[in-house]
């Protein structure tokens, strides 16, 4: 007779059943197929007929669907140990049974994802920059082959004008690169320009990129409409060139027209019809930039009034080339040092004086692998990033030591629990695999919670560091490096926060756990001595974060309340480009003149100034200068060409001499007026008045200016600097080759509207200016993002880490108090008092808060060391910083302590004592 | 459409409230197990009523689930050991309360069908 059994059990399968209740109904249900197989054939059906009969039956569908309902669901029950619990199977199952376990402690598991998420968020969004700004690869074709020919051997750095953004290449050395191809299949070059795309009136700027002809196909671009430029297009001379544009500002500027002699664009006033549009993946190399427009660099003349194509000691393009098969960078480099010299001498620049050419003579070429692309966001933030990176890693890590707390109490709390499996013989191993797995589930969901939250810091982040003159274009997109990142975060933290409770726990000894029967909650030494050292660790790592965010605040501070030298406030930076109007060269000083003079009789104006620099705007201009008479040496000075009234319009005060004067024009003697440390560095000291200071003519006769006057030092390009030697210039004493100038307007009334009153004064006077607005007080404050960055995160994550290890200092402290009621109980009966109690608790808190502040104290010197050059106007071994960073947290610890030793104290001896 | 699930469902009704009798009274006097109390519903019937095991094993857990009846595992000498059911108090009177309201139901339909009869 056949065993139904296993016919029965594999239909029951489906029904997931407790064990123990799938034998018993396998057995009552075979039992009774026997029953009927016997009666079956005593009626004289064969054995293969009965059988036949009884499998239809139990194959009826009914079986398992009306069973479901009526069998009692599985209660919770820990997972059996599988005769096989090593392999995956077994991982599972101690997967299943974490997640059962954390679903019946949601609070805690609520807690614990809470904490994991905000952690690994915040850690994530930051490593979400870094891998778009400074790891991702171009998203053009095989980016690994592409490499940069850039000036090495620089030994006093490169004379000329720099414009752009990676000004690594004048057009003459780009010309010979061109035509000297060997080690490349392709080379091509670019530069970036902000060009004005109204034709009047206030200025609209296109992000503008001069392109070779080889550009687009070098890259492997190809159009998303019409077609992009090619070599045909970049002819030295083109006289009417097209233009490329990107997607957005196709849509955006054009309606999305189609390319074509209809779809036209003014740039600087120059008419460029749209050939095509480039597809929205490709944003240019400029890492963190997007371009609006393309224009081949043969039309550099047409849109510029000093067009750089033709001036040798103008760098303004970077290069990009795909190596040969077989060529290495470092194959490149050897050749390209072989014919350097060559390139050097022929497009040596007439504008060089003879040190300048002996050092530019002595330049070499060599290559730098960009894979990556070029990218002045990761010049600007890279090591700012890295470090917000560790500070969040380190709030992480104090995150994990909390939640390890927790998981040691919990593993305390289930003591008699593991004894028992461990007398039952569990494997301990098996033990800490259980506990690891559930530590692993909370990770897991902290890390995917952490995944989105990253999506809107991100944002966040990438907002903060918008400015008016950049927009931060950086593609967030999710990659593997990111998903890589984020799953090793949360296999590190389950590691982190899980071990330690794991491997105690599993210490556990049954026979001890037992037979401590209920006291079994306040757990063994083991859990209290890891409790200390964990708070310890968080204790000085929270110092390290808040000596951090105290030296990064601290160095904001000093730099928005230094004295710069000239007002911050109240004071409009006005860009007026009058290059449209065509002025005849003796018209142009007459011009300004008229200008400033418009502009003064505006109401609400206070006073008003020309300047080539607008101060702190990261703009500038320097030579190479000495003072006849003093003996030193020439060096450099900084310049600005200002008219008169630009020291009372800015707040500088005039310390000796006179302000610039009518008298001050073309054709009188050149004077200018120096400021504190130039006196400083070029005399010594000496009075400046009436000195004569030479400036190298760079290949062209020297010229000489007469000091008139002495002001007080000012910041030229940016606050951070050390004040510099300046000299200014009047205006009315230059050719006005460039016909441009900035306008600083000095006002009590708001920006916006002294900028529509200028505006409306201006326009309507001469409709072809091209004009610019921004408040000087936002352009300063803009120059400080980095600080302002590092300042507000590192201060949210100094207060975040401090809160963290409070709450861990409370925990142990308590949990110290209710391990040690009976001994309390005893003192109190012996005769101490609330005060003794209270010290005695405070002592034990202050010894581990004392050991943690002295390691975090050395700690945080080392890290602060290690990040000075991001501090301003603070020693990283500040003490003072030190000291408040200190009090801050002995202010919180106190305070976390003192509430559980009050519990303590007010313990009743009696009912402690009697509690053994 | 709607008559007809409602007749349907009244059927399925009638069925299992009928089922659930005739095993409740199999066990008024003696504990039983499946398969004997399965073998009774079709002999005493005639073979007009049938069960098979999908559709029988369901019926009985429902029964004690829902507290009518009880099943424990009982081994006699020489035999294997086998599941036996028995009425609780509670089934017990649940099987007065369903057997009145049977009898009641049988005559009513009675008097109906020998009333056209006549």
């Amino acid at each position: 007779m056949p065993d139904w059994s296993a016919a029965v059990r594999e239909r029951l399968a489906g029904l997931r059943l407790d064990p123990a209740r799938e034998s018993a109904l396998v057995e009552e249900l075979a039992q009774h197929a026997s029953d009927r197989y016997e009666e079956l054939v005593t009626n004289g059906a064969n054995a293969a007929e009965a059988e036949r009969a009884i499998l239809a039956e139990l194959d009826s569908p009914n079986l398992v669907s009306k069973l479901r309902p009526v069998l009692p669901r599985p209660a919770f029950r820990p997972s059996p140990e599988p005769a096989d619990a090593s392999g995956f199977a077994g991982f599972w199952l101690d997967l299943r049974h974490g997640v059962r376990r954390l679903r019946l402690e949601p609070a805690f598991a609520a807690v614990a994802v809470l904490s994991l998420a905000l952690g690994i968020g915040a850690n994530t969004a930051i490593f979400q920059l870094l891998d778009a700004v400074c790891l991702r690869s171009l998203p053009v074709e095989r980016p690994q082959e592409l490499v940069s020919v850039r000036v090495v051997n620089v030994q006093h750095g490169r004379t000329g004008d720099f414009s752009g953004r990676f000004p690594h290449l004048t057009y003459a050395l780009w010309e010979r690169l061109e035509a000297s191809p060997e080690p490349f299949s392709g080379i091509a070059a670019w530069g970036s320009e902000r060009l004005n795309l109204a034709r009047g009136g206030e200025a609209r700027w296109a992000e503008t990129l001069w392109v070779s002809g080889s550009y687009f196909d070098l890259l492997g671009v190809r159009p998303l409409s019409g077609r992009l430029l090619t070599r045909s297009d970049d002819r030295p001379g083109c006289a009417s060139p097209g233009a490329v544009v990107s997607e957005t500002f196709w849509r955006r500027e054009l309606g999305a027209r189609p390319p074509g002699p209809e779809t036209t664009l003014t740039l600087n006033g120059h008419p460029f019809e749209v050939v095509g549009v480039a597809p929205r993946a490709f944003t240019g190399l400029d890492v963190g930039r997007d371009f609006d427009v393309a224009i081949p660099i043969c039309a550099n003349p047409l849109v510029i009034s000093r067009p750089r194509v033709s001036d040798s000691a103008s760098w303004w393009l970077a290069s990009v080339g795909r190596l040969k098969p077989g060529w290495t960078p470092a194959r490149a480099d050897a050749y390209l040092k072989t014919i350097a010299p060559a390139i050097f001498r022929a497009t040596l620049s007439p504008r060089y004086d003879a040190q300048d050419a002996r050092d530019y003579l002595a330049f070499g070429l060599g290559t730098r692998p960009v894979p990556t692309g070029f990218s002045s966001l990761r010049t600007d933030y890279q090591s700012p990033l890295w470090l917000l990176l560790g500070i969040s890693g380190l709030v992480l890590v104090i995150a994990c030591a909390n939640l390890a707390n927790l998981m040691v109490a919990r593993a305390t709390a289930r003591r008699r629990e593991i004894a028992i499996r461990l007398a039952l013989g569990a494997s301990r191993r098996r033990l800490v695999r259980q506990l690891l797995a559930e530590s692993l589930v909370l990770a897991v969901l902290g890390a995917a919670a952490g995944a989105v939250l990253a999506q809107t810091f991100g944002r966040f982040l990438l907002s903060f560091l918008a400015t008016y003159s950049a927009r931060w274009f950086v593609n967030l997109a999710p990659d593997w490096r990111l998903f890589a990142f984020t799953a090793g975060l949360a296999a590190l933290t389950a590691l982190l926060f899980g071990l330690l409770p794991a491997i105690q726990a599993a210490g556990t000894r049954p026979n001890e756990a037992l037979k401590s029967g209920g006291r079994g909650v306040t757990g063994g030494a083991g859990g209290l001595a890891s409790r200390r050292a964990l708070v310890v660790c968080q204790v000085s790592l929270s110092l390290v974060l808040l000596v951090g965010a105290l030296l990064f605040v601290r160095t904001l501070r000093n730099l928005l309340t230094l004295d710069p030298g000239f007002r911050r406030t109240q004071i409009l930076a006005v860009s007026v480009d009058f290059w449209p109007l065509r002025l005849a060269e003796p018209a142009r000083v007459p011009f300004k003149h008229e200008l400033l003079e418009r502009v003064r009789a505006i109401p609400g104006v206070e006073a008003a100034s020309t300047a080539w620099v607008v101060p702190s705007s990261g703009d500038g201009w320097n030579e190479n200068v000495s003072v006849e008479g003093s003996g030193a040496q020439r060096q450099t000075a900084n310049f600005n060409r200002v008219s008169g009234g630009y020291f009372r319009t800015m707040g500088t005060p005039l310390l000796a001499g006179r302000d610039f004067r009518e008298a001050d024009r073309a054709g009188s003697e050149p004077v200018a007026i120096v400021t504190e440390t130039f006196v400083r560095k070029f005399l010594n000291g000496a009075s400046p008045i009436g000195r004569s200071i030479r400036i190298d003519g760079a290949g062209r006769p020297d010229r000489h200016l007469r000091v008139v006057g002495l002001v007080k030092d000012s910041k030229y390009y940016d606050l951070r600097e050390d004040f510099t030697p300046i000299i200014f210039v009047p205006d009315a004493q230059d050719d006005d080759f460039f016909q441009a100038t900035n306008l600083l307007i000095r006002s009590p009334l708001r920006m916006d509207s002294v900028t529509a009153s200028v505006k409306n004064a201006l326009t309507r006077w001469s409709p072809e200016l091209v004009l610019g607005f921004q408040s000087h007080e936002r352009m300063v404050r803009e120059g400080l993002i980095r600080e302002r960055l590092m300042a507000s995160l590192s201060a949210f994550f100094g207060f975040l880490a401090a809160l963290l290890a409070t709450i861990g200092l409370y925990g142990v402290v308590s949990f110290m108090v209710v391990k040690r009621r009976n001994e309390i109980g005893v003192r109190m009966a012996m005769g101490a008092d609330r005060g003794d109690i209270v010290r005695m608790v405070l002592r034990e808190a202050g010894a581990l808060f004392g050991v943690g502040l002295a390691i975090g104290a050395v700690l945080a010197v080392a890290a602060a060391h290690a990040a000075k050059s991001l501090f301003f106007g603070l020693r990283p071994t500040d003490p003072v910083t030190l000291l408040m960073a200190v009090g801050a947290l002995a202010a919180v610890a106190a305070a976390a302590s003192v509430l559980p030793a009050r519990r303590a104290a007010s313990l009743d001896p009696v009912t402690a004592l009697r509690e053994d | 459409m709607k008559h007809i699930d409602a007749a349907h469902a009244i059927d399925r009704e009638l069925k299992k409230g009928s089922t659930e009798l005739l095993i409740l009274s199999l066990l008024q006097h003696r504990p039983r197990h499946g398969y004997d109390i399965s073998r009774l519903i079709e002999t005493r019937s005639e073979g007009v009523l049938r069960f098979n095991v999908a559709s029988f094993y369901p019926l009985l857990y429902r029964l004690e689930q829902r507290g009518l009846i009880e099943g424990r595992w009982v081994e006699k000498p020489g035999q294997r050991r086998r599941r036996y059911y028995r009425l609780t108090a509670q089934g017990r009177r649940m099987l007065r309360a369903r057997r009145t309201a049977w009898d009641a139901f049988v005559r009513a339909m009675r008097r109906i069908t020998e009333a056209e009869h006549a």
